[in-house]
């Protein structure tokens, strides 16, 4: 093959104007058209060892479906992208692929890699649109008529209970919710990620026969153990890492400060963003901090000025280099208008003298020697409070997994972060019958990972019912 | 789905709802909640668990028109469906053999300590209820949780049927004069703020219902923050019921009041939208 001229510049994704989406709820990233689409597919090396799969959690044959795609054979492109990954539509606008396969793809060393990210999101969006998702192959010999419980309809959920669906197994799966999706539904909000896209994958793993039974509190409506006495022969824990965490300080409990977790699930579970058509109310002033740094402050910070906030601040203890969200989020986040506040941190939230919160007073801080975690400790420079005056403040810091499986399971053993101990390879746990996967397992994680380790789970349960 | 088998109008902005969840019902236990949700527009709301029949697989539960989500399932008629129905969720109310326990109720929480004077009861305890209303037109349930109660105690706050006065006021006469193993009070929080402070000084414990506001009701949302004994709780999950002398009341009322102005805005607008003769729902 003649050597193929490099090209270091990816194509740019068409957005909505950045002064104009920070108003509305609609996708940020409109997706490629066919022909950006094709031209950027088209820089791919197609190398003989492609690093880029090395770098995605769940192996998709990456050069397999850029080459369908730039030759325009679109099943073909569908095909090779899920046969490994089943919520492509979903991976290919929220994976963190700057650290996955495109951190990995041979133009990262000298430009900018290969937008497999983006690539990714059109196969999937072409499948959706022209309804070509193959016919759900119908279960093709029932295996021994073998149950499987899966609890939690998350990304976890989802990706086990498809994977033995489509090997034959009865599958059912609880979720709390009065909806299925997980994070999915109720965190990442519509502006990222279309609440139809999610949809259309949890109607997609129904039409494979599974039974999703909704409003069932696993550990309150039902005991794991009951499942078993109930005829399930396996059960896979998916429920997530759901409980907030808060920082301790002084004025957390005034009104209009909020958990993220509480901010995003009335703005994207209950749509509080279009009350009072509907009746779920939220409550954002003029001025709003969130406190954190990951996806989780991103999505609470753009939330808000999309609920109308005139001035948005992201509070992060560390610097700019340390912000764990995904690349793509923080630059959309900076171009809506929300101010960063790096290498600060809140020391306490003040009162209004009505119980609402009026201010959050704050240290600046410095980086420090590295700590366990690798990065750079934040240090407090004292003497250098100052405040800020907001309306409403968001706690973005991540999530504990909640105990309410945990504590009502008997000898299901923990670590110490309350997460359920788990054999990675095989999502197998400390007692026999009893997978576990996705961010109960590894605590806050990723879309992929958790889709991963559901994959992972069904193979291992899969070998196990055949022995039983 | 949950269909309704039953309603009833216990007064007229008080129902019951008798709604057929098997599930639900097989794990009911006194002082434990469920969340209701209907339509795609509509809120999650918590409502206390006020009976259940196990054989029969149904749950009961008793509520007062507030606002937009109350008056909308006030709207519901025997056959209907509700969409979401989930439960049973918070700890149950500890029951034990406390010797003689008072159970406080004031308006529609009489339905909801009906189960616990029951399992009060049911533990060899003798129960002394006091329930109290604005006035005689609300009373209600007097015979059902009479038929648990070894005194039964009703005041009236205009004095046209019973005792007048507040349910202090008997409270406060039975901690003087008997010995009390326990108090239970249910009902509007200022209620039960005041049946704390009139136990207090006699040290005996009392355990309340606290019904801040909701979103998941698993832990999951933090909205429902109360501050017991100088720490941060989740209601939905380390209660509903707590210690009444350690709450900070007047953090939970605060709370209580955060959407304020939202709940009238919405409260207003479905108002307007009835009386124009349109469909409500
Ligand atoms: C706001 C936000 C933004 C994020 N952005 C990204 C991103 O851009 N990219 C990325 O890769 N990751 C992102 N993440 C992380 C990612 O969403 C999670 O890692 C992933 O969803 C974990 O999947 P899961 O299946 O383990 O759990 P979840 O998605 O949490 O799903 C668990 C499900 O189980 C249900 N459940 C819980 N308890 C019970 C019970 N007792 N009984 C029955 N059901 C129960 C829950 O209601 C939920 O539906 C984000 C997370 C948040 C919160
Ligand atoms: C554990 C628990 C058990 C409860 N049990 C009962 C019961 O058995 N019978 C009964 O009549 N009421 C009960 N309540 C209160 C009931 O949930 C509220 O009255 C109802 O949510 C009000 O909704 P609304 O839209 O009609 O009124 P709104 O106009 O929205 O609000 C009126 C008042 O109700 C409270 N409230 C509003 N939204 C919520 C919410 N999502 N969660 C909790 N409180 C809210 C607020 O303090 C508000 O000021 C309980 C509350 C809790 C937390
Ligand atoms: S490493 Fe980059 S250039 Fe090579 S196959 Fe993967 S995407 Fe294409
Ligand atoms: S209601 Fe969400 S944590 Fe209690």
């Amino acid at each position: 093959m003649a050597k193929k001229e490099l090209n270091l510049n990816r194509v740019s994704m068409p957005k909505q104007d950045p002064q104009e989406r920070a108003r509305n709820f609609g996708e940020v990233s409109l997706g490629y058209s066919k022909a950006q689409a094709i031209a950027e597919a088209d820089r791919c090396l197609q190398c003989l060892k492609p690093t880029c799969k090395d770098g995605c959690p769940v192996n998709v044959d990456i050069p397999e479906f850029i080459k369908a795609l730039r030759e325009d054979d679109m099943p073909e492109a569908v095909r090779a992208l899920k046969a490994k990954n089943s919520l492509p539509a979903v991976c290919g606008r929220v994976c963190p692929q700057e650290q996955q396969c495109e951190k990995l793809c041979v133009l990262a060393r000298k430009g900018a890699p290969v937008a497999i990210g983006r690539l990714e999101r059109y196969v999937a969006d072409w499948d959706l649109a022209t309804e070509g998702t193959p016919e759900p192959q119908a279960a093709t010999a029932v295996r021994g008529r073998k149950r499987i419980a899966v609890v939690g309809a998350g990304p976890a959920g989802l990706t086990c209970a498809s994977d033995l669906a489509k090997m034959g197994y009865g599958v059912t799966m609880f979720e709390a919710l009065h909806t299925a999706g997980g994070v999915l539904k109720y965190g990442i909000p519509e502006f990222r990620l279309p609440k139809n896209i999610v949809q259309a994958e949890v109607d997609y793993v129904k039409s494979l026969g599974v039974e999703l039974v909704l409003d069932n509190v696993v550990g309150r409506t039902e005991l794991v153990d009951e499942l078993f006495e109930e005829g399930f022969d396996a059960v896979f824990l998916s429920p997530g890492a759901g409980a907030p965490m808060f920082l301790n300080i002084p004025g957390e409990n005034l009104n209009n400060v909020y958990s993220a977790n509480e901010f995003l699930t009335r703005v994207n579970l209950m749509k509080a963003y279009l009350f009072p058509q509907y009746d779920t109310p939220v409550k954002v002033g003029r001025r709003v901090a969130v406190f954190g740094g990951g996806n989780v402050a991103m999505d609470s910070s753009r939330c808000a000025l999309r609920l109308g906030a005139e001035e948005v601040y992201i509070v992060y203890r560390r610097s700019e280099a340390e912000l764990p969200a995904r690349e793509e989020e923080r630059e959309n986040a900076k171009e809506e208008g929300v101010i960063f506040k790096l290498l600060t941190n809140p020391k306490r939230l003040l009162d209004d003298g009505q119980g609402n919160v009026r201010a959050v007073e704050c240290y600046e801080m410095e980086l420090g020697e590295p700590d366990e975690s690798g990065r750079r400790r934040p240090i407090v420079k004292p003497g250098t409070e100052f405040e800020i005056e907001i309306d409403t403040a968001i706690i973005a810091l991540g999530t504990r997994p909640n105990p309410v499986i945990p504590s009502t399971t008997p000898g299901l053993e923990l670590t110490r972060q309350g997460t359920i101990a788990t054999d990675v390879a095989t999502g197998r746990t400390s007692r026999e019958g009893i997978w576990c996967g996705g961010d109960m397992a590894t605590g806050a994680a990723t879309v992929i990972d958790a889709m991963g380790a559901g994959r992972r789970a069904a193979t291992d349960i899969d070998r196990y019912l055949r022995q039983k | 789905m949950y269909r309704i088998l039953e309603r009833e109008d216990l007064t007229p902005t008080i129902h019951l709802l008798k709604i057929e969840a098997p599930r639900v019902a097989r794990k009911a236990q006194a002082g434990q909640f469920v969340i209701l949700h209907h339509g795609e527009e509509g809120e999650r709301i918590p409502l206390t668990i006020a009976d259940w029949d196990r054989a029969e697989g149904t749950v009961t539960v008793v509520f007062m028109e507030v606002g937009t989500s109350t008056r909308k399932f006030a709207q519901f008629k025997a056959g209907d469906v509700v969409d979401d129905f989930v439960g049973p969720l918070g700890k149950p109310t500890e029951i034990e053999n406390y010797g003689t326990v008072v159970c406080v109720a004031g308006g529609f929480a009489i339905a909801t300590i009906v189960p616990i004077a029951r399992a009060m009861k049911a533990a060899g305890n003798r129960v002394i209820s006091i329930m109290g209303f604005r006035t005689k037109d609300l009373v209600f349930w007097e015979d059902r949780l009479g038929q648990f109660s070894d005194e039964l105690i009703v005041t009236t706050d205009d004095g046209s049927y019973g005792r007048k006065g507040l349910v202090t006021e008997p409270l406060t006469e039975l901690l003087k004069t008997r010995d009390i193993g326990r108090v239970i009070a249910i009902g509007p929080t200022i209620m039960m703020k005041f049946s704390a402070l009139t136990s207090k000084p006699f040290g005996v414990k009392t355990i309340v219902s606290l019904n801040p506001i909701m979103v998941d009701g698993t832990g999951m949302c933090g909205a429902c923050r109360v501050e017991v004994g100088g720490e941060t709780k989740l209601a939905c999950v380390d209660g509903p019921d707590f210690d009444a002398h350690l709450v900070d009341w007047d953090l939970l009322i605060s709370r209580q009041r955060a959407y304020l102005d939202q709940e009238k805005t919405s409260d207003e607008r479905r108002q307007h939208h009835c009386s124009g003769g349109g469909h409500c729902g």
